[in-house]
């Protein structure tokens, strides 16, 4: 891949060699950053790769295990996102971390107030110090409005208003563009190109790569914890940089047939779900896609592409404004997870933890607790019965656990996942929708549970898979949907299933269902 | 049937154990039939409100309207009882309902905060209370049965032998038994009751299942509003429960009363090992809790009345807050070492 042209001048920000692990999952190994003055530099990577823990080490959040970062030529060693924006790094997060409830003036003043000879207050200096700063980036706004008055945009420029007056020379944007709508996604843009007049550095961290390509200048690409490439945006094409990101040109770290889908039986029947013209907030604008029985239809796209948010909606989860779906036939507008499940419907979400597991409770009773009021007679809970399901399905789909009453915290993740799709099978579904089944599963689990969702399909279920890896996609779908930046924009059957074209749909936008 | 979880309830149930063997070493009369029928008389009120609270805490909330709530059941419950024991219990039952079901319907329908809904309840019917009975105590009647709910018990159907000379050990455990108070009947029922809902019922599995992760549970089709909803109904029904008993004690309905019980109540089912985040808990270690907290009452009580010391009721306080700290911080440390384990 491309080698950072070091001749040009000393980089600003230099970050050689880092190490960090958490418990003994490492999680950066060896990764390398490098940002020149008044650069705008992408920083991309799948879930996982080690970004957001690249940024931690950075702004002092974490402390790295080793490795070398020098800004400006010399050592830093920030110890705390305040230390590192007094030394002029400043992060720009997510969730604008701001006090929604206080004027703009205050936000940008918090912490450095400008005091009378009394020790009071100068209000005065103070919204004439905001009014002066806002200007600089064409911001014109009560500055003594509570800032939760303002949209997203305006907060996030306040935000970085904020950062720039700390004298920051490098600003780090992690994901900025989330919560915006095209034209404060323009007024962004237009912001980070004064900060680049200004010689400040920018790292700029999204997924959505028309965004990267508007804006950037160089990209840094990450996959599991290492900088894998570095180049300037005009030298990479789209599809290049999927593929980067995704791992699929380094031939030789690939095990050949990387994962245990066989072909299906296909022994495809009617329709089950078909979802049309799907519009979820900001996230999914235009989804359509359709699941038949004894099927496994993978939902491809990259991150923030509005593969779960699309899932969810199709679960009542969360509303939809837009679009029809239709199950078994029947139009249906599921208010609630509740009306889905009782139509056949499961779903696996891929936050395990927060919205999957009961952590405090044992294997037994995360199995059947939504059993339970079946389980019941006259309200009391037939233990017997409940005993007997759960110990088929430990048998069954080979669940290691000491007993049915361990605790499933205390199951490696694999474990746990078998259990949450127990949970679905012993309520016999019609349809299962499973996001990332697999992440953060071991090697051999990974294979028991594509091995089992391959058989689960063949004896007649219909599974719609989110997945991020992209050869869980290609290997183990019958059809494949693209989902990108909200709109479907590819339908793949079959044959037509491969690695290049599912990533070249990721990458582009095409004009119509292919 | 009553579990007392190892980890949740055994150093409060340890530390029960510690205070009676302490109070029966030092003080006479402690293990004597009054002073034990004395305590469960009295603290069979804040057992039927931490049982309330012990299912509210389950699923991640909290009621603080449970004083004042008994409170104005107990008022309700003095003006109904000239009409016999069952109107003045039902009257008491149907006005803790009523809050519980504005409680409910508030947190979970509407989305408002449990602490906000709860706080504005307890305003709320501490205020009716005090209108009803136009700030003064409202004497029940003597005339009915309805005392009994506070201060009978069965020791008229002990049969002549048990209380002679010669009954002996089983005479003495039949008349204990006998004499065992009406509202300590009822605390008891309730546990079992209660034990018997969360262990084995559907119900009494979501309320953990919500306070382990609500949103978990929704994304399972359980009912998450409806079991939060019922929890703050149950805890009403409880409480009013609780308030039938206060009026049936005193003799009168205290529209007074009732102030600091949902701190007694927290506190208990905290002492309890049962986790405000929500998620864990036992129905069995908030009895032990409550019996904790009460009995600690009663050793100050006799330390008293020992002439050495004289503690106020504000030393008192400040002892319990004392106790409640140690108790707290060392449950905190059981838990996190069973948890590192």
């Amino acid at each position: 891949m491309a080698t950072q042209d070091m001749a040009v001048a000393e980089p600003f920000l230099s970050m050689q060699g880092i190490n960090k692990s958490f418990g003994n999952i490492p999680a950066l190994i060896g990764a390398s950053l490098e940002v020149r003055e008044g650069e705008v530099m992408a920083l991309i990577g799948q879930n996982g790769a080690g970004k957001s823990t690249m940024i931690k080490v950075l702004n002092g959040f974490s402390r790295k295990d080793a490795g070398t970062i020098t800004v400006n030529g010399a050592p830093w060693a920030a110890t705390s996102p305040e230390m590192a924006q007094r030394g002029g790094i400043s992060t720009i997060f997510q969730e604008i971390n701001l006090i929604p409830f206080r004027s703009v003036t205050e936000n940008i003043y918090l912490g450095r107030e400008i005091k009378t000879r009394f020790g009071l207050l100068d209000l005065k200096a103070m919204q004439a110090g905001a009014r002066a700063l806002l200007a600089e980036f064409d911001i014109d706004v009560d500055v003594r409005r509570p800032l939760g008055e303002f949209s997203t945009a305006i907060q996030q420029m306040v935000a970085i208003a904020r950062a720039v007056s700390f004298e920051a020379r490098l600003v780090i944007m992690d994901e900025p563009t989330s919560s915006l709508d095209d034209t404060e996604v323009g007024v962004l843009f237009e912001t980070i190109r004064r900060l680049k007049a200004k010689r400040v550095a920018v790292v700029f961290v999204s997924h959505k790569l028309d965004e990267l390509y508007a804006v950037c200048d160089r990209v840094t690409v990450m996959r599991d914890g290492r900088t894998v490439a570095v180049s300037t945006m005009a030298e990479m094409t789209k599809l290049q940089l999927v593929a980067t990101m995704l791992g699929r040109d380094l031939a030789e770290v690939r095990r050949a047939g990387a994962t245990a889908f066989t072909e299906g039986s296909r022994a495809i029947g009617e329709e089950l779900l078909s979802v049309r013209d799907l519009g979820v907030g900001r996230r999914v604008r235009d989804a359509s896609l359709s699941v038949r029985r004894g099927e496994i239809v993978g939902l491809a796209g990259l991150l923030g592409a509005g593969r779960t948010e699309t899932a969810r909606a199709i679960f009542g989860a969360d509303p939809h404004e837009k679009g029809s779906i239709r199950f078994q036939g029947k139009e249906t507008d599921f208010a609630a997870p509740a009306d889905a499940i009782q139509a056949g419907i499961g779903f696996c979400s891929e936050d395990r933890k927060h919205e999957g597991i009961i952590p405090g409770m044992s294997v037994r009773e995360n199995l059947t607790l939504a059993l339970l009021p079946a389980l019941s007679r006259a309200g009391i809970v037939d233990e017997g019965r409940q005993r007997e399901i759960v110990l088929r399905f430990i048998k069954e789909i080979g669940i290691k656990c000491s007993s049915p009453e361990q605790k499933i915290r205390e199951l490696s993740g694999g474990n746990q996942q078998k259990v949450l799709l127990a949970r679905w099978l012993c309520m016999n579904p019609k349809l299962l929708i499973l996001d990332e089944p697999t992440r953060g599963i071991d090697v051999g689990a990974k294979a028991e549970i594509q091995r089992l969702i391959r058989k689960l399909a063949d004896d007649g279920l219909g599974v719609l898979m989110i997945s991020s890896e992209i050869e869980e996609i290609v290997e183990g779908s019958d059809r494949v949907f693209v989902l990108r930046d909200g709109k479907m924009t590819a339908e793949f059957d079959g044959e037509a299933i491969t690695e290049p074209a599912v990533m070249d749909a990721m990458a582009h936008a095409h004009g119509e269902v292919a | 049937m009553p579990r007392l979880h190892a980890s949740a309830g055994f150093g409060a149930l340890l530390a029960l154990l510690l205070i009676i063997g302490f109070g029966a070493w030092r003080y006479d009369g402690f293990i004597s039939e009054y002073n034990i029928l004395t305590v469960l008389r009295y603290n069979s009120m804040f057992a039927l409100v931490g049982l309330g609270m012990c299912f509210v805490i389950m699923t991640g909330g909290i009621d603080l309207s449970v004083g004042s709530v008994a409170a104005l059941s107990s008022v309700v419950a003095a003006y109904l009882s000239p009409y016999g024991l069952i109107p003045g219990l039902l009257g008491g039952l149907a006005a803790g309902v009523a809050a519980g079901t504005i409680n409910g319907f508030i947190i979970s329908k509407m989305k408002i905060l449990p602490f906000i809904a709860t706080l504005a309840t307890m305003l709320a019917a501490s205020g009716v209370a005090l209108l009803l009975s136009n700030q003064q105590s409202v004497p029940a009647s003597y005339d009915t049965n309805f005392m009994a709910l506070g201060q009978g018990d069965f020791a008229l159907y002990a049969p002549d032998w048990v209380n002679g000379e010669d009954a002996g050990f089983f005479g003495a455990v039949i008349r204990i038994f006998l004499g065992f108070p009406i509202p300590a009947w009822i605390a008891l029922f309730a546990y079992l009751l209660g034990s018997l809902i969360l262990n084995r019922t559907a119900f009494g599995r979501h309320v953990l299942a919500v306070g382990g992760g609500e949103e978990a549970s929704r994304l399972m089709g359980l009912p998450t509003d409806r079991t939060i909803f019922l929890v703050y109904v149950m805890s009403g029904l409880l409480a009013g429960m609780a308030g039938v008993i206060l009026a049936a004690q005193f003799g009168a309905g205290q529209p007074i009363e009732g102030i600091g019980w949902e701190l007694f109540a927290i506190a208990s089912v905290v002492v309890g090992g049962t986790l405000l985040t929500g998620g864990k808990g036992s129905v069995g270690a908030t009895l032990v809790g409550t019996l904790l907290l009460g009995i600690l009452f009663t050793v100050l009580n006799f330390e008293n009345g020992m002439g050495w010391i004289s503690l106020s009721a504000y030393w008192q306080s400040v002892l319990r807050g004392g106790f409640l700290f140690v108790v707290v911080i060392l449950q905190s440390r059981l838990t996190r070492s069973t948890a590192a384990a």
